[in-house]
């Protein structure tokens, strides 16, 4: 099969590839440039293991092709730590409460909720159940979920308070 | 010392020991991202696995053409029961001591069996194989209600066992029967019934449910030619039965195996078994040379890899006109799928079913389970709890709760008047079981107040007048349960897999620093056991947890463990952990005599070093003895510092908890919203009650689906209807309520009480049914 060149950003690096048409991005993501963070739980758009950020936008990678991510900036739970090498206060907020347990929905999860607390910064716990309901978990029940995210929320909100 | 000056509740709190909400060691890697999950997995010149399934649910096949597939360019094999039969490997055993098809032979049984395995270039090739390979059936007659399945007129499901009038469990009386397992005091029971004041009697159909971990079942199996070596990583629950059935399957040798569970995403109990596809792998390398792997996709993890429940439960209880339980009995009829593959211990076809007496002193007590053959997908797993025991707490505390009615008493009533008394305990039940300690009416009366139960009824009975009068259309349901689960499976003089004891296992080295690496043959799939086992090992040891680093999952470094499943990992491999921990201690507490020069019975122990009783002052650490043992231990000891531990119970465990749930449900629309749901459970020592609290919250969860409509539905053909995330029922964060637990939380679960909970709640019209159905 004819292959496309495709270019974008991913975690602040460019990358550049030949990909089939047909390629998903998530298997793109994880089988051509070793990016195993997201996940594939269902492949229909449903459990949101596979979540990434791009272009401002939670997406599925599962049901987007990798060409329709051509000239993206796309974030994964691997570009989530901040630039001093820190964990993202919501990496520490999932640990904190015990916001994971098998780990498999985690990636997904925290790219979702960073997304949620870019748009929302101090989201109701209605808001976060909410904003997450694309993203499943087996583990957890969502109650501890909602406590990183919440903590995470007003961590960031202080930070933000701090530094002006 | 430093250390000298630090006071005792400093030192506890630096090991992080038992008790401790100790932050998982797991989530540095999980939360970036950084797990190793089988599709993680990248080996040089790896081929991908992919399966042509049954669209049937039963039918002939009379025709396999593999001819366009293998012409496909990146396609490297295709592989049918035809290409096994030569190697003996078209079928397998299963766990319950039963036989399963690998490839399918000449007939499909379920929709989604195994017909054809194409090894190709990458997963889309694989793909585009599995549309040219072109097989043709001829349809039979599908058998999908376990009602009809010893009809006279039934369709013979398995050829294989044509003519077999014994199986695994005992006699077969029909070509679709498996087993009849019968356990308490048959004419006892008739008795107490026939001449008992009130009997209630329910038909309680449990659903079949799955129990779709978010990571599906995998491998990637590599045969090193050269060696002669097998290594497989996968997600298995089970490693080291894993590669004693592996080498049993395939004639390698069991020292030439590795099995190796990575990150499992999750498993509650789908990752027991061993599937078709582990086999067909391992079979695909060999014959390539080159490793393989296999992942199913969420369609294949539902149609094919193990359910849970499916139990036709009929059932009568007996009592006085006190609302005292004279007698028991129940009969279940066991839908097993195809073939049987339920992950039982082998002496129990029906787990621990017979713990269905539940929580209550019931003098006699009678079960009959008969399991039979359908056209649906083998399992039937323990799923969140332990061998068959959510089916069990389910149906007495439905049948309680019909006594109930039929008495017209209240729920909470008539349980506190039979629950077994703590000085009965032990224990000794009508089915054979001895629970070891308990105080049930303590955990029920603190889970009434804390709910206000007496004003929660009031307020029931002033909303049923208002919706009788018309001014509301909203009811409000209570739901009251009780339960005691049966873990920690089990002592090695009834339990076994295979003829396997279902001991589990620990081997620990201390090094040289005072760090430690234990080794386990269990297998966490999200329970968190590399942080609590080190906290076990941190108070036993008086080393800091994160001094300990646990591994497990690895056949090649880890002791002999049946894995991880059916609420056993803490009771057993947990005790085997302190046990090994308590020899690397009764060993250092030598070196300590030979270095203070004194007997060993003069020592005390002391958190995290030993002591000369009466001279405090005189003391080696853990750290200091951990030196010593490589360097100056007493003469005529080894050197070195290690233990290891195979723990066989004496006995099973029997946590228990008590659940309140109230409901309002809008009687037009439907819409049912939780208020409160409060649950406290008893385990006994809280190794770390974030985890526990955690485990709590996702039993909870995933009862609620069972409660709230999650089900596997076969249509007549045996379609299964619902095989994605779009039609089979998961709850997300908004349909889950926040949960409220208390206590002493345990690690094992059943979630059976949920639904009861919720289910009575909701069932509003008092009397109206004599059939229950989630």
């Amino acid at each position: 099969m004819a292959k496309s060149h495709i270019t974008m950003t991913v975690n602040g690096k460019t990358i550049e590839a030949l990909v089939e048409p047909r390629t998903l991005l998530i298997h793109f993501l994880r089988d051509q440039q070793n990016i195993t963070g997201p996940h594939i739980g269902c492949e229909t758009s449903h459990c949101g293991a596979c979540t990434v950020d791009l272009d401002g936008k939670s997406v599925k990678s599962c049901t987007m092709f990798a060409v329709q991510a051509n000239g993206a900036d796309i974030r994964t739970i691997e570009g989530m730590a901040n630039a001093d090498g820190t964990l993202h206060a919501l990496q520490e907020g999932f640990r904190e409460m015990h916001g994971l347990q098998c780990g498999f929905c985690t990636p997904g999860m925290i790219t979702r909720a960073y997304r949620l607390l870019q748009e929302n910064p101090k989201p109701s716990e209605a808001e976060i159940r909410q904003g997450i309901s694309g993203n499943l978990c087996r583990c957890t029940g969502y109650l501890t979920i909602v406590r990183a995210v919440r903590a995470a929320a007003e961590q960031m909100s202080s930070a933000r308070e701090a530094a002006e | 010392m430093t250390t000298e000056t630090q006071s005792a509740q400093e030192r506890t709190q630096k090991l992080e020991g038992l008790g401790t909400r100790r932050k998982r060691v797991e989530d540095v890697r999980f939360t970036q991202g950084k797990g190793n999950y089988v599709d993680d997995f990248k080996l040089p010149g790896m081929l991908f696995g992919d399966f042509v399934r049954s669209p049937y649910g039963h039918a002939r096949i009379t025709s396999i053409n593999k001819a366009a597939a293998l012409a496909l360019p990146g396609v490297k094999a295709v592989l049918t029961a035809e290409d096994l039969k030569p190697l003996k490997l078209h079928w397998m055993p299963t766990l319950a001591g039963d036989v399963q098809a690998v490839l399918a032979d000449e007939k499909v049984l379920f929709q989604g069996q195994e017909v054809a395995f194409v090894v190709a270039e990458d997963r889309y090739v694989a793909a585009d194989a599995v549309d040219l390979i072109e097989v043709e059936f001829e349809d039979l007659p599908a058998l999908v209600d376990p009602s009809q399945s010893m009809a006279a007129a039934a369709p013979v499901l398995r050829d294989d066992l044509q003519g077999k009038t014994s199986g695994a469990h005992g006699p077969r009386k029909h070509h679709n029967h498996i087993f009849t397992w019968e356990v308490g005091d048959a004419e006892g029971t008739a008795r107490a019934i026939s001449g008992a004041q009130v009997v209630a009697t329910e038909h309680i159909v449990y659903q079949r449910v799955h129990p779709c971990p978010l990571e599906t079942c995998g491998c990637v199996a590599s045969m090193d030619k050269v060696n002669g070596h097998l290594t497989m990583w996968g997600t298995f629950q089970a490693p080291h039965a894993v590669r004693t059935v592996a080498s049993l399957i395939s004639g390698i040798p069991e020292h030439k195996i590795r099995i190796v569970s990575p990150d499992i995403g999750g498993g509650f109990g789908n990752k027991v078994g061993v599937y078709p596809g582990y086999i067909c792998s391992i079979v695909a390398s060999i014959v390539l040379g080159v490793p393989v792997k296999w992942v199913e996709d969420r369609m294949e993890n539902l149609q094919a890899t193990a359910f849970a429940r499916d139990y036709h439960m009929s059932g009568e209880i007996a009592a006085t006109q006190e609302g005292r339980i004279t007698a028991l009995r129940c009969h279940v009829l066991a839908d097993h799928g195809a073939f049987d593959a339920c992950a039982d211990p082998t002496k129990y076809p029906a787990g621990f079913f017979s713990i269905c007496t539940g929580s209550y002193d019931i003098p006699v007590a009678h079960v009959t389970v008969e399991g039979v053959y359908t056209n649906k997908a083998p399992g039937g797993v323990a799923y969140r709890c332990s061998f068959r025991v959510t089916e069990a707490s389910y149906f007495i505390e439905r049948m309680i709760d019909v006594l109930a009615r039929k008495l017209g008493m209240d729920p909470a009533e008539i349980r506190r008047r039979n629950l077994i008394r703590k000085e009965q305990f032990p224990y000794q039940s009508a089915l054979g079981w001895e629970y070891d300690s308990g105080d049930y009416l303590a955990a029920l009366d603190k889970a009434l107040n804390t709910v206000g139960y007496a004003a929660l009824r009031d307020e029931q009975r002033r909303s049923r007048e208002a919706f009788a009068r018309g001014e509301t259309r909203k009811l409000m349901g209570i739901g009251v349960s009780f339960f005691t689960e049966i873990v920690g499976a089990g002592p090695i003089k009834n339990c076994d897999i295979l003829g396997l004891g279902m001991f589990d296992s620990c081997e620990i080295r201390v090094h040289p620093t005072g760090s430690v690496i234990a080794r386990l043959g269990t297998i966490s799939q999200g329970q968190g056991h590399a942080t609590t086992f080190a906290q076990i090992l941190a108070s036993e040891l008086g080393i800091p947890a994160e001094k300990i680093t646990v591994e497990e999952g690895d056949t090649d470094t880890a002791p002999y463990g049946l894995g991880t499943y059916g609420s056993r990992s803490t009771p057993v491999a947990g005790a085997a952990t302190a046990m090994a921990g308590r020899k690397i201690r009764a060993k250092a507490q030598m070196i300590a005599a030979h270095l203070l020069e004194v007997h060993d019975d003069d020592l005390e122990w002391d958190i995290d070093r030993f002591r000369v009783k009466g001279v405090p002052e005189l003391s080696k650490t853990m750290a200091e003895l951990a030196f010593a043992a490589y360097n100056n231990v007493p003469p005529g000891m080894e050197p070195g510092l290690e233990a290891v531990s195979y723990y066989d119970p004496p006995n099973m465990t029997y946590p228990f908890g008590a659940y309140v749930c109230v409901v309002d449900v809008d009687v037009d629309s439907g819409v049912t919203e939780i208020r409160r749901f409060y649950a406290l459970d008893d385990c006994g020592t809280r190794i770390n009650p974030m985890i526990i609290e955690g485990q709590v919250h996702g039993g909870l969860t995933e009862a609620l689906a069972i409660a709230m409509g999650q089900e596997m539905a076969y249509d007549e053909a045996g379609n299964l209807t619902n095989a994605s995330l779009l039609d089979f029922f998961l709850p997300t964060a908004v349909e889950t309520p926040s949960w409220e637990i208390a206590g002493r939380a345990s690690s094992a679960q059943s979630c059976s009480p949920v639904q009861l909970a919720m289910e009575t709640a909701m069932r509003l019209q008092p009397g109206a049914s004599t059939r229950s159905r989630l």
